[in-house]
């Protein structure tokens, strides 16, 4: 077949390849997803897990180890038929925490810490960049083998101009479809599409192959088993150690791979694709590993002992004259390389970019946060890291001279990715898995693995000498890279994998043990690991996912902003064209909305109450700590006004007291001020009148004497009256001097009744006294306390309206105080007028006016307040009831 | 907490559905099982035998996983997964 066909073939599928996926673009772009997005699609895109290595590959892996091939699919078989156990947990926590890839979900769990996403990334560039390498060389061999069967005799230019230009062709497609859009997501419609595509191709190119293999060559199944029976020598009984391990090697591949992940995770459009997929993926593992047998068994048969295994399924049908049929399968092997490579590029970019390049950018240039360009940095960072990984995997092909078995490979890679399998598992079921216990784990993994496996894939003398090989570093045999701890009976392979995963397995429980997770790291934690839980609880709320029901925020927004949201909604709704209150939910009502909430609740809160009911993504743990710290901001804002609010509405409430207070002793004054000049003109007039009377003269003697004793009366009234105001203030002002001494109290009262008997004599009153009680000797200024009581009485002698009056007095000794009591058994002082009697001109009723100016009680209270006691108002006695209450010894103030 | 408010026992579809899900759980189980079985056999005769079992197991595999797949799939069977049996 000549060269310029072939390379014809080539350039005309991937030009329909780049349609598909054009159309794929365009129809995602308006939104018509249809079947883009269905069932099969997302399960012919997971067969990115067969590359070029189980095209070509598989079939070398049989002719050489018999049935052992078979492993690499059963592995991810179990996995898929068991998708209740890991898988949809994987792809339920991806979709709620967006995950982008693998690294973004260990670094996600782990408390988003980048260092891991770092280490990661660090892991899955090594094992994939021979896995890359790997599918050029299959592409560049699958050259070769046309080259050198074509009579015409023209050879293949150039072996590494080969693979430059697949490699350039890959990283254009790539980049075109796969950095076109920044999606937070991380979903690529057109490539998918495109694998889909794909996918079909291989499956049947290599069905193709096998059928004419099985009943154009062989005759029927049944003669196949028959050679197959026929192989009984060493190489095809199966090795226990292998068959588990590799088994083990392969589930573990088919959940890590980045390009697995890629499809499985972060393309996964809809979770109940998985329930198909669980066994249509097994189906299509099923259907490709059908065949290679077969073609292994019969190529063996058929073919010069010589021809390289890998290449059977092309140089078969070419041997045996089907050129359509070795083209198809040139297609085939053309779609399985391609694929990989590009799936695994996107999803080997994506965390570089992420996870490194974008790191160090932000940090290199922090101004540049602030600037809008952000998205063209990442997409630049994207790109160039696409072509950074072709360009490794390149290298890599050119370094390892494409000699090595595909197979062998393949294997490295998947025990290299393998090693972040326990950090994964560990972090969706465990809760106690911390960001130390996976980076450690991670790194002593993939350290081991790198000694024991990939830096050994070079050859001995490669990268690690023979004689470490042989001897063990520095001499410490335990420590020869194939035969850890003198474990030299194990398969290189087998042995790898176990170490590398039990110390791996062993640092990550033994650091997540000891060491203790941040805030973050535990949210994160209980997130993935209770991943249903939450989504249980969301949808117990009401709330269907991933879809806000107008009426739903409605409701949300009327709780918040009451009317306003009404008027708001109906609006907006006018805005779109619409009647009614509910606006279609179109990104700028969104907005707007979460401002107008962002007002009343907060931004931080708006954005997680608006992302709960809109978007399919849980809060992330960010917008959580900004909703406490609003929260704890305005709760402590709102405890400051309460506390302010509560100081006011104190103090208006003492205003409000002074202030009646105030008012009812305006009033007193000026009553005061009128009765005060009324007591001050009544003695006044009848002082002038007489005085008049007498200065006229003949009057006879005994009129003289009668006006002269009225005057000299009124004149002692007038100056009571004043005696009683300069006393008031003199005690007012503190400036009272105190004559103290001791003195019984029995009798100080006898005094007081002695002089109080002066006030209406003509009453008799009935006095009750306790003799035995007041048997107390005080240490107080007897005259000013005899004045209080005497006043007291006088008091109740005005005042009580008893026809027959009774006085008690009772006295009780209380603490380091003495209490007397004078309770009346008349009908006392009205409520209201209880507050106001101590005051200075009170006097309740002008029933009786025997003298005083309505000073009396404001004297007495002054006279307590110096003598250090009190003198107060007993409500409750059935009668007027005063209590007066003085201290035992009162000592000299210093004042 | 969660234990006690959950109803002890459960209705006879929702219980079907929960062994359902069992049955999906054991069946990688099962077929890991299944599939090691080869290793252990000696076939001096040959590897022919193993060959059309190893096929048969896995078919089966996704044939019992392709019955099981419908009644796990939908969004419904998810809303009961909080309470135990």
């Amino acid at each position: 077949m000549p060269f310029n066909i072939l390379v014809l073939a080539c350039l005309t599928y991937v030009a329909a390849l780049f349609g598909v996926a054009f159309l794929a673009e365009r129809r995602a772009s308006r939104g018509m997803l249809g079947f883009l997005r269905s069932p099969l699609v997302y399960t012919l895109s997971l067969s990115i897990y067969c590359t070029a290595w189980t095209f070509y590959g598989a079939v070398g892996y049989a002719a050489r180890s018999g049935l052992e091939f078979l492993t690499i699919y059963l592995g991810p078989t179990l996995i898929f038929v068991g998708w209740w156990w890991v898988l949809r947990k994987l792809v339920r926590i991806g979709r709620q925490q967006r995950v982008t890839s693998i690294a973004d979900l260990i670094s996600s769990r782990y408390g988003k810490s980048n260092l891991l996403g770092v280490v990661v990334t660090v892991i899955a560039v090594v094992a994939a960049t021979p896995y890359i390498a790997l599918q050029l060389q299959s592409v560049t061999l699958s050259f070769g083998v046309f080259a050198s069967e074509t009579p015409e005799g023209w050879a293949l230019p150039n072996r590494d101009a080969t693979a430059v230009w697949v490699a350039a062709g890959l990283a254009l497609f790539t980049i075109l479809f796969g950095t076109r859009n920044l999606d937070a997501k991380e979903q690529h419609h057109g490539i998918v599409t495109a694998i889909a595509v794909e996918a079909v191709v291989k499956l049947v190119a290599l069905i193709a192959v096998g059928m004419f293999v099985v009943w154009g060559l062989a005759g029927g199944p049944a003669a196949i088993i028959a050679r197959i029976q026929s192989y009984s020598d060493s190489h095809w009984v199966i090795q226990p150690g292998r068959w588990v391990g590799l088994i083990f090697l392969s589930a573990a591949a088919v959940i890590s791979l980045p390009r697995m992940f890629q499809v499985l995770v972060v393309e996964n459009v809809d979770e109940r694709h998985l329930a198909r997929a669980s066994w249509a993926f097994p189906l299509y593992l099923f259907l490709m590993s059908l065949f290679i047998l077969p073609i292994a068994v019969i190529g063996l048969e058929r073919m010069p002992a010589d021809t390289n295994p890998d290449m059977l399924v092309l140089t078969l049908p070419l041997a045996e004259g089907q050129g359509a049929l070795a083209m198809l399968a040139f297609l085939g092997g053309f779609s399985s390389a391609t694929s990989m490579v590009i799936v695994e590029t996107i999803a080997l970019a994506t965390m570089l970019s992420n996870h490194i390049l974008m790191p160090a950018w932000l940090w290199l240039r922090p101004k540049a946060t602030l600037s809008g360009d952000l998205r063209r940095a990442v997409l630049l960072a994207r790109r160039l890291s696409i072509m950074g990984v072709l360009a490794l995997g390149f290298a890599y092909f050119r370094l390892s001279g494409g000699s090595t078995a595909l197979a062998a490979i393949g294997l490295i890679a998947f025990a290299g990715m393998a090693q972040v399998l326990p950090a994964l598992l560990g972090g969706i079921f465990w809760r106690g898995a911390t960001k130390t216990g996976a980076g450690a784990g991670l790194v002593i993994g993939f350290v081991v693995w790198a000694y024991t496996l990939f830096l050994p894939s070079f050859g001995e003398g490669g990268v690690i000498s023979a004689q470490v090989f042989a001897e063990g570093p520095f001499g410490l045999a335990w420590l020869r890279p194939q035969a850890l701890f003198g474990t030299e009976a194990m398969d290189p392979l087998v042995h790898s994998i176990f170490w590398s995963l039990a110390l791996n397995t062993a640092a990550f429980c033994a650091g997540s043990i000891l060491s203790f997770p941040d805030p973050v790291e535990r949210i994160q934690g209980a997130a993935f690991v209770n991943a249903f839980d939450s989504e249980a609880q969301a949808e117990r709320l009401g709330w269907t996912h991933g879809k806000a029901e107008p009426e739903a925020l409605l409701n949300m927004a009327q709780r918040i902003l009451g009317e306003e949201a009404l008027s708001f909604f109906e609006a907006e709704a006018r805005a779109q064209g619409k009647a009614g209150y509910l606006p279609d939910m179109t990104p700028s009502f969104l907005a707007g909305l979460e401002r107008r909430l962002a007002g009343s609740v907060g931004a931080a809160t708006a954005h997680a109450m608006i992302s709960q009911l809109f978007g399919d993504a849980t809060v992330t743990v960010e917008d959580l700590m900004a909703v406490a710290n609003e929260t704890a901001q305005i709760m402590e804002y709102s405890a400051r006004l309460e506390e302010q609010q509560e100081e006011l509405s104190r103090t208006a409430r003492q205003l409000r007291e002074v202030n009646e207070k105030l008012t009812q002793l305006s009033v007193q004054k000026d009553a005061f001020l009128s009765q005060i000049s009324h007591e001050l003109r009544t003695p006044m007039t009848s002082i002038r009148a007489f005085s008049e009377i007498l200065t006229e003269g003949d009057l006879p003697p005994a009129m003289v004497a009668d006006y002269g004793r009225i005057i000299h009366t009124e004149a002692v009234r007038l100056t009571r009256l004043l005696d009683d105001l300069l006393d008031l203030s003199v005690l007012e002002n503190g400036t009272v001097q105190l004559n103290l001494g001791l003195a019984n109290l029995g009798q100080m009262i006898d005094h007081a009744l002695a002089a109080a008997g002066q006030t209406r004599p003509e009453r008799s009153f009935d006095i009750q006294r306790d003799f035995a009680a007041e048997e107390i000797f005080l240490r107080t200024d007897a005259d000013r306390l005899v004045q209080v009581f005497i006043n007291l009485i006088s008091n109740a002698r005005k005042y009580c309206d008893a026809a027959q009056p009774v006085l008690k007095i009772a006295v009780r000794q209380k603490g380091g105080r003495v209490v007397v009591d004078f309770i009346d058994n008349g009908t006392g002082i009205a409520k209201d007028a209880q507050g106001l009697i101590f005051e200075k001109f009170a006097r309740l009723t002008d029933q009786t006016r025997a003298g005083g100016a309505g000073l009396g009680l404001a004297i007495c209270r002054e006279v307590m307040a110096n003598l250090g006691g009190t003198v107060s108002y007993l409500p409750g006695q059935r009668g007027a009831a005063f209590r007066v209450t003085v201290p035992l010894r009162l000592e000299k103030q210093a004042a | 907490m969660r234990r006690l408010r959950a109803p002890l026992f459960l209705a006879r579809a929702v219980y079907r559905k929960r062994r359902l899900r069992d049955a999906a759980r054991l069946l990688p189980l099962l077929g890991f099982f299944l599939l090691i079985l080869p290793m252990l056999w000696q076939r001096p005769e040959g590897p022919g035998r193993d060959v059309v079992y190893i096929f048969v197991v896995w078919a089966g595999l996704i044939a019992v996983a392709a019955l099981l797949a419908p009644g796990l799939g939908g969004s419904e069977a998810e809303r009961d997964e909080g309470g135990d049996d």
